[in-house]
């Protein structure tokens, strides 16, 4: 039974791929691989991943396939032109080689991988007591790799000044994006005033079991981005001028207390990132509590783009 | 494993920048630059203490971050490697920093500028990444130090935001990204064999099964994208070329030798009894097939910007010529010593010596609004320092004594006489001339008469940038005298021996007769023009061909197909070689 | 539970493969970040497979590379929005989407 499901699961994946790959037209590929998203999700269920198939979902799905699909119908009338720029069968028919080369090399590795597989899970186990969290991988991104975790944060913002840095001098300061306007009495702000108070309390909930149970702040925070990114499609929101001091700092702010509790550790644990025993898990809901908002934020200012309106 | 007193220093050099980046973005507007000249100074003095630290530690300085050894935590290790790297980078940056005062000032009465606001913030983003590049023990951080060094390296590509630049942006972002993706699908590999990423211990367990051969193919390749090795040169020519100059010599000088370090780390760290004699004779290969493409189309440009930088698509090939030379037969792996020595040594002159040629490079460019190598004529009298600074960064670049070229030369050819590989003599001979060559050229036209009267400075250029790129140029052109140092260094040729300066005199007359043979515009000839001119009637259509060549090998799906031959070239010299 | 990594494993290299092939021969930049992320979403599911394969201690994975993959997830996510934003602002500039550099000016030798 259950191999079977793996079965259908395998093939919906590599059929949803190849459709992406192959689509005609680039909004059908888009399409197409928020639909791979979706079905990933269920893989990673499927291999016991379900914090990842929370994280795939939220981020890899939904936020990049939205993005995508928007940036799809801004690009439409390059379609033509592109075609043009085909490569010719020769092209076409050595990149099919190369390409099959590489999956029959990495089948090949996959199948040669060691038996009994290594696995660091039982040393995380002996060690997860002391952090205080009950969810592996939590302990794992916030205590045993923390680094890891802290350079993620700054990652998101690098990305992020990456996009603001493409604004016209003009516009630098002012807010992201186009202004959206939608019928206040439409369907979409409809949905804008519904969904966010539910999204809210979801994002949450999966925050706050995300020490004990799967979930955690990159989750939540993609649910607050996308709640707070439907506000503003539907117009009942805007983004904020990117030249404001409480953007700056908030954006700033959950490194800043993710750095002050690791250089903290120097003194107090022994170790930058170590944490004193009896306050690990205290500590670790403090940069989880920090990091939320600034991640939510810098998502949802990633997705709003560039900045594009002066301000007056 | 432990950590050893000073470790924390290593925290601190990762972390020192990324802190400026925050309170420079936080603060805003005029205080980002002084945030980076504060964060710079502390930077140096964090660089300074590292090399200080380093003999109580016994040489490597060792850090476990959390307190948590691996393989369940992350280590950051400084070897001879990382700490001759750290304190190199340092100046660098504090160059480019002084340099970029003139360039990136926010203008008065605005409060805050886009390009002044991303320039300072995204130094030190590089610098951070950078220094964690050099120090991180593991290979997924490394993937993550990689993924925050393209972040902070795309956005200064396209910082004035024209048509061309956002085009070579994203040529080299998607490309880059190409790499990491294969780099990061060969750690997993790894990990699914090993059950660990950190380096030291991979380094006792590699073996060469089956995954760990693609994985390295993988990751190679990978790398190799990221560091424009030829032919996987495609998106460094428009990007380093078009940037503004402080963001172009950060880019050609510093961003480049990040991945080119993980290649280093990944062959004489991770697996050094993986690859074999064959892998890295293809590794040197394509670094040769760089030093003959790369010069030649460099002589053939026509901007001095692009000059520079199909210069540095050369001198990359120059940093991979170190891996057959290092291979030790007898124990069929590589081994650290003094081809090591040599590479790492090409890798710093070549980090201060690319630095200033973009500097001046701009400084030319501002001061005559143009860049023509064919209207030069005049600059020479207009903008002296300049243009010394060009003639001193082309000396240390084709590795005349006393640069610190020169001394890594000599480091490689002693390796390639121990081992008998004396063909890899001829691509660093040849090398040299043809670098030699554009040099000449570009400064035959320099200091030709200008074609009508004096050239006046279209716009004035700031002395202290003036001297800020002459001090690295002369930086790298001293490195020779780490001759004087330790070893292995202490085994090099006295640098100012006179048999040295015979051999200089050869390169320059060599370079100059190739510049009369292929240079794509000859200032006036003073003397022999109808023999040049029937020389050139063979010579320039094989010039122009290299820049067909290059052209074909620069169309994307050309530069990605060659990607994935590269991985299957690597796989199957590693198989083949045992 | 092997089964299932060495399945998910191999429908993994096919996802590379694909994506490659896609990423050498299509020329709308849009369809090369999308083939970014079908590789990337390969290389993800095969760590998810080795994950799956190291199951132990309780757990149906290895936490260490579920925590990675999930820092992986983020990263690509960044890249992607960046690659988008370039492409956007590209396009907005000059109206078409093509990776192609101009052609060089015309000059010939003396």
């Amino acid at each position: 039974m259950i191999a079977a499901l793996n079965a259908a699961l395998a093939v919906l994946v590599l059929a949803l791929a190849v459709w992406t790959v192959a689509a005609r037209s680039t909004f059908a590929a888009t399409v197409g691989f928020v639909a791979y998203g979706l079905v990933l999700t269920l893989v990673w269920v499927q291999l016991q991943g379900v914090d990842i198939a929370l994280t795939e979902g939220a981020i890899g799905g939904g936020l990049t396939g939205a993005m995508l699909v928007a940036a799809a119908a801004r690009l439409r009338d390059t379609e033509a032109s592109a075609r043009a720029e085909r490569p010719g069968l020769a092209l076409r028919i050595a990149a099919a080689c190369v390409a099959a080369c590489v999956t029959a090399a990495l089948a090949y590795a996959i199948l040669a991988l060691p038996e009994p597989a290594p696995t660091l899970a039982h040393l995380t186990a002996d060690n997860i007591a002391s952090t205080g969290v009950a969810n592996p991988i939590t302990a794992v991104l916030i205590a045993f790799r923390a680094m890891d975790t802290l350079l993620e944060a700054i990652v998101v913002l690098f990305a992020m000044i990456g996009v603001w840095s493409l604004a016209p001098d003009r516009a630098w300061g002012g807010r992201p994006g186009q202004p959206h306007h939608a019928d206040p009495d439409g369907i979409l702000a409809w949905f804008a005033r519904v969904l966010p108070p539910i999204g809210i309390v979801v994002a949450i909930y999966i925050f706050w079991v995300g020490a004990d149970e799967p979930g955690g702040k990159f989750q939540a925070a993609t649910i607050l981005a996308a709640m707070w990114m439907l506000a503003v499609v539907a117009g009942l929101a805007d983004a904020p001028p990117v030249s404001r001091t409480w953007v700056r700092l908030a954006l700033v702010g959950g490194a800043v207390v993710f750095l002050a509790v690791g250089a903290a550790g120097v003194v107090t644990a022994g170790a930058f990132l170590a944490y004193p025993d009896g306050y690990a898990k205290l500590l670790i809901k403090l940069i989880e509590w920090a990091l939320l908002p600034s991640i939510a934020l810098a998502l949802a200012l990633i997705m709003a783009g560039a900045p594009e309106r002066p301000e007056r | 494993m432990t950590a050893t007193p000073g470790g924390l220093l290593l925290v601190a050099a990762v972390l020192v920048p990324f802190v400026g980046v925050l309170a420079g973005f936080a603060l805003g507007g005029r205080n980002a630059q002084r945030v980076a000249a504060v964060t710079i100074l502390a930077g140096a003095a964090i660089a300074a203490a590292i090399v200080a630290a380093a003999p109580d530690s016994g040489g490597t300085l060792v850090y476990l971050l959390g307190g948590w050894p691996p393989p369940l935590g992350i280590a950051l290790r400084a070897d001879a490697l990382s700490l001759v790297m750290i304190p190199a980078i340092a100046v660098v940056i504090l160059g480019i920093g002084v340099y970029a005062r003139a360039d990136f000032a926010t203008p008065e009465g605005v409060r805050e500028a886009r390009a002044p606001l991303v320039f300072w913030t995204l130094l030190l983003a590089i610098w951070g990444a950078l220094n964690l590049v050099f120090v991180a023990g593991e290979a997924f951080f490394e993937q993550v130090a990689l993924e925050l060094l393209t972040f902070a390296a795309v956005p200064l590509v396209s910082l004035d935001g024209k048509a061309e630049t956002l085009r070579a942006a994203l040529r080299y972002l998607l490309y880059a990204l190409s790499g990491s993706i294969f780099y990061l699908l060969g750690a997993v590999l790894v990990y699914g064999t090993y059950g660990t990423l950190d380096i030291a211990l991979l380094g006792e367990r590699a073996d060469p099964d089956p995954a760990t051969l693609v994985a390295a193919a993988l990751m190679t390749v990978g790398l190799a994208a990221k560091t424009a090795l030829f032919p996987l040169h495609l998106w460094l020519p428009p990007a380093h070329a078009g940037a503004p100059p402080a963001a172009s010599a950060v880019l050609s000088g510093l961003v480049v030798k990040g991945s080119w370090f993980l290649v280093v780390r990944l062959w004489f760290d991770v697996l050094p009894g993986v690859v074999t004699a064959p892998s890295a004779e293809l590794l040197a290969a394509l670094g040769a097939g760089a030093i003959l493409v790369g010069n030649v189309v460099a002589l053939r440009q026509e901007r001095l910007k692009l000059l520079v930088a199909y210069s540095t698509v050369a001198q990359i090939g120059y940093l991979f010529l170190m891996f057959p030379l290092a291979f030790d037969a007898g124990a069929a792996a590589l081994a650290r010593g003094g081809a090591l020595a040599g590479g790492t040594l090409q890798a710093i002159s070549h980090a201060l010596a690319k630095a200033a040629m973009f500097m001046a490079a701009g400084l030319v460019y501002r001061g005559l609004g143009h860049d023509r190598i064919a209207e030069l004529g005049g600059v020479a009298r207009a903008l002296p320092l300049t243009v010394l600074t060009f003639a001193v960064a082309g000396l240390a670049l084709m590795g005349l004594p006393p640069s610190g070229a020169f001394a890594a030369k000599k480091l490689l050819l002693d390796a390639a006489g121990m081992s008998g590989r004396w063909w890899w003599e001829t691509v660093l001979d040849v090398g040299g001339l043809l670098t030699a060559s554009y040099v000449v050229l570009v400064l035959a036209h320099a200091l030709a008469r200008p074609a009508g009267g004096a050239v006046e400075p279209a716009k004035p250029v700031s002395r202290l940038s003036e001297l800020a790129a002459l001090a690295l140029a002369l930086g790298s052109l001293a490195l020779g005298f780490a001759a004087l140092g330790p070893a292995p260094f202490d085994a090099l040729p006295k640098p100012l021996a006179a048999k040295e300066f015979g051999a200089a005199l050869v390169t320059l007359t060599g370079g100059a007769v190739l510049a009369v043979a292929l240079g794509r515009k000859l200032p006036p000839l003073a003397a022999g023009g109808g023999l040049a001119a029937a020389v050139r009637r063979v010579t320039v259509p094989a010039g122009a061909a290299f820049v067909r060549a290059d052209g074909v090998l620069r169309q994307w799906p050309v530069a990605a197909l060659a990607l994935m031959l590269a991985a299957i070239a690597f796989a199957a010299t590693m198989l083949l070689g045992r | 539970m092997t089964d299932a990594a060495t399945l998910f494993g191999l429908v993994a290299a096919a996802l590379v493969g694909l994506g490659v092939y896609a990423l050498i021969v299509d020329p709308q930049p849009l369809r090369k970040i999308l083939a970014f992320n079908v590789i990337g979403a390969g290389v993800f599911v095969l760590f998810g497979a080795v994950a799956h394969r190291g199951a132990a201690a309780g757990w149906g994975g290895d936490p260490v590379p579920q925590a990675l993959l999930i820092t992986g997830l983020v990263v690509a996510f960044a890249a992607t929005a960046l690659a988008v934003a370039v492409l956007l602002r590209l396009h907005a500039e000059t109206g078409s989407a093509t990776l192609a550099p101009e052609p060089p000016p015309a000059a010939g030798d003396e």
